[in-house]
């Protein structure tokens, strides 16, 4: 496939993948931010904590209005950039989305109206019961997409139909607790969560370093910050599951994120460190400038054994025969022998040739699990971009430690009520919202960018994924798309500003 | 006063009274609901596979072709 349309295919995928996650955190985390406030204006009655929940509740519908939709490109570009690729998912992505669409339609649609429009309409009870819904159906719906790309990352629950190039679904439940699916999910949403947290903490920040609605903000500030501890601390654990799944599934991710190039029993975690840009998995060029390492913890994480040994990437590419691993070159001649019978067997079945069909099939079978491998010319072309994997990998893990420190010193200094003159704390909460967002996408960074060049981890890689369209289509496509995102991220921005000056009533 | 009127009062009233920020907000979304499926849809994004062939046959044969070996 043409280099430059898988390019533009991949930059297009990304931009507007991105773009989307921009609107979609602050929906999870606020939503059920929300909802907790108004259990307290429930439990108690206080009509400050009423107007606390309103305030918020346009805020989040702002965000939800502008965002709603976006994800629907992503679905256009499935059709016209990535047919090849969705025609062999086939029916794997057709249940989980289908769901998707008649829950976030459903619970979403018909009890954000009550929430909106409900507070005079309906019991204070029915009306709490909706939020929660609401919060609910958004991380639920957010479950199937991301089911979708935890199949995506370690396809399993199917059979591949050889007739119709097509994934069938085999165990619709094996596909739904795919662990790398559930680890998915939980690591994501409470990312989410985190930052919701991050947006309430600073925006009340910004209110008392501007010496307005002070109590409001401290009440809103404490319910953030809480519910940001809670999740951060839910985040470590989904990551720490989450990393030891990568160690199973997808064991060149995990050394691209730590930028291991020699496997290593004991294998310490890279806490900071500074790559050495010239190091390749085939020279001898000493892959660090500098690293602080925190002993054993990277074995630890992948394999729950301190000693363990965690494969690097030179161990990927050329197999370690004393610890058991296959070198690329022979998953190649794997994969090629894969791609080979599939291709004869279709010949043989048009030709009625019956019993070598099925002698190919065997063939097939046999070697489906590395098919993906028999598209690439050298082996090192199954290892992905160390150097961005490693840097957002280290980046987002440092965030999420300083957002915990964050939110603690928030509540510490609330109790001890002297968080109105904690200004430095103030202004970094303030500036946090950004970094929190940019937390989230360097996940993402590491998800996808780490998983490179794979579309479907070990099945098809992103080259033979793209459909044969012209790239100046995908490039023209691809600046209309980022016009339209930026112009609906300015909108989003400016009507939030000023809703956010107004305050609350 | 049954349930379905209750429901129609309910959105009924609640866009009738909706405030300044909700309408932008709404104007906003029917905007790009239109760009999006009115203009992105139709003239840029075509479903390659259901436009080129006519039946899950040939769309599967041209798959098995791109994806194995020549």
């Amino acid at each position: 496939m043409e280099e430059a349309l898988v390019d533009w295919s991949r930059a297009q995928f990304a931009l507007t993948a991105m773009y989307h996650w921009l609107f979609v955190p602050l929906t999870l985390g606020l939503s059920f931010i929300m909802a907790i406030m108004e259990t307290i204006y429930v439990k108690t009655g206080n009509i400050k904590w009423k107007k606390t929940t309103q305030f918020w509740m346009t805020l989040f519908g702002i965000n939800f209005a502008i965002g709603v939709a976006t994800g629907i490109i992503l679905e256009f570009e499935f059709g016209t950039n990535w047919s090849n690729y969705s025609w062999f998912v086939g029916d794997i992505f057709g249940a989980p989305l289908a769901i998707e669409g008649i829950m976030a339609f459903f619970l979403e649609s018909a009890f954000l109206a009550v929430m909106f429009f409900g507070w005079q309409k309906v019991t204070k009870k029915f009306h709490l019961t909706a939020t929660w819904l609401v919060a609910l159906g958004a991380n639920l719906s957010a479950l199937w997409i991301l089911v979708a790309n935890g199949w995506m990352q370690n396809p399993v629950g199917m059979h591949f139909n050889p007739e119709t190039a097509r994934n069938e679904m085999g165990n619709f439940w094996d596909v739904l607790l795919n662990p790398t699916a559930v680890d998915k999910f939980l690591h994501t949403v409470s990312s989410g969560y985190v930052i919701g947290a991050l947006f309430v903490v600073g925006v009340s920040s910004w209110y008392i370093l501007k010496n307005r609605h002070i109590r409001f903000a401290k009440r809103s500030m404490v319910v953030g910050a809480v519910f940001g501890v809670i999740s951060s601390l839910f985040i470590v654990l989904t990551g720490d599951s989450s990393g030891h799944h990568v160690a199973q599934t997808q064991p060149m991710k995990l050394a691209a994120m730590e930028g291991l190039y020699e496997g290593q029993e004991g294998a310490g975690l890279v806490a900071i460190g500074v790559l050495n840009p010239e190091k390749e998995v085939d020279n001898d060029k000493d892959p660090f400038y500098f690293k602080v390492k925190m002993p054993k913890l990277l074995s630890l994480l992948a394999e729950r054994d301190a000693d363990a040994f965690v494969p690097g990437m030179e161990d990927l590419v050329y197999g370690n025969t004393q610890q058991g691993i296959l070198s690329t070159p022979k998953k190649m001649e794997k994969g090629d022998r894969a791609l080979t019978a599939l291709k004869k067997y279709n010949e043989a079945e048009e030709a009625g040739k019956d019993s070598l069909a099925s002698a190919h099939l065997e063939t097939f079978r046999a070697n489906y699990p590395f098919m993906g491998y028999g598209y690439f010319d050298q082996p090192q072309e199954t290892v992905p971009p160390v150097g961005l994997t490693f840097y957002s990998f280290h980046v987002m893990v440092i965030l999420g430690f300083l957002f915990v420190l964050l939110f603690l010193l928030v509540i510490w200094f609330n109790l001890k009520d002297t968080i109105l003159q904690k200004r430095y704390l103030l202004v970094a909460a303030t500036w946090a919202i950004p970094l929190g967002y940019l937390a989230s996408m360097l996940g993402w960074v590491v998800s996808e960018v780490g998983r490179q060049p794979w579309t479907i981890q070990d099945l098809l890689p992103v080259g033979v994924s793209t459909s044969h369209i012209s790239a100046s289509h995908v490039q023209l496509t691809f600046w209309l798309f980022a016009a339209i995102f930026t112009i609906l991220l300015i909108a989003e921005i400016s009507i939030m500003v000023r809703q956010i000056k107004i305050g609350p009533k | 006063m049954n349930f379905f009127k209750r429901v129609w009062n309910l959105y009924y009233e609640g866009f009738k009274n909706m405030g300044p920020v909700g309408k932008k907000l709404w104007l906003i979304i029917l905007i790009k609901l239109f760009i999006m499926f009115a203009i992105l849809r139709l003239f840029f994004f075509p479903d390659i596979l259901e436009e080129n062939f006519s039946s899950d046959k040939e769309r599967s044969d041209h798959i098995i072709n791109e994806i194995s070996k020549p």
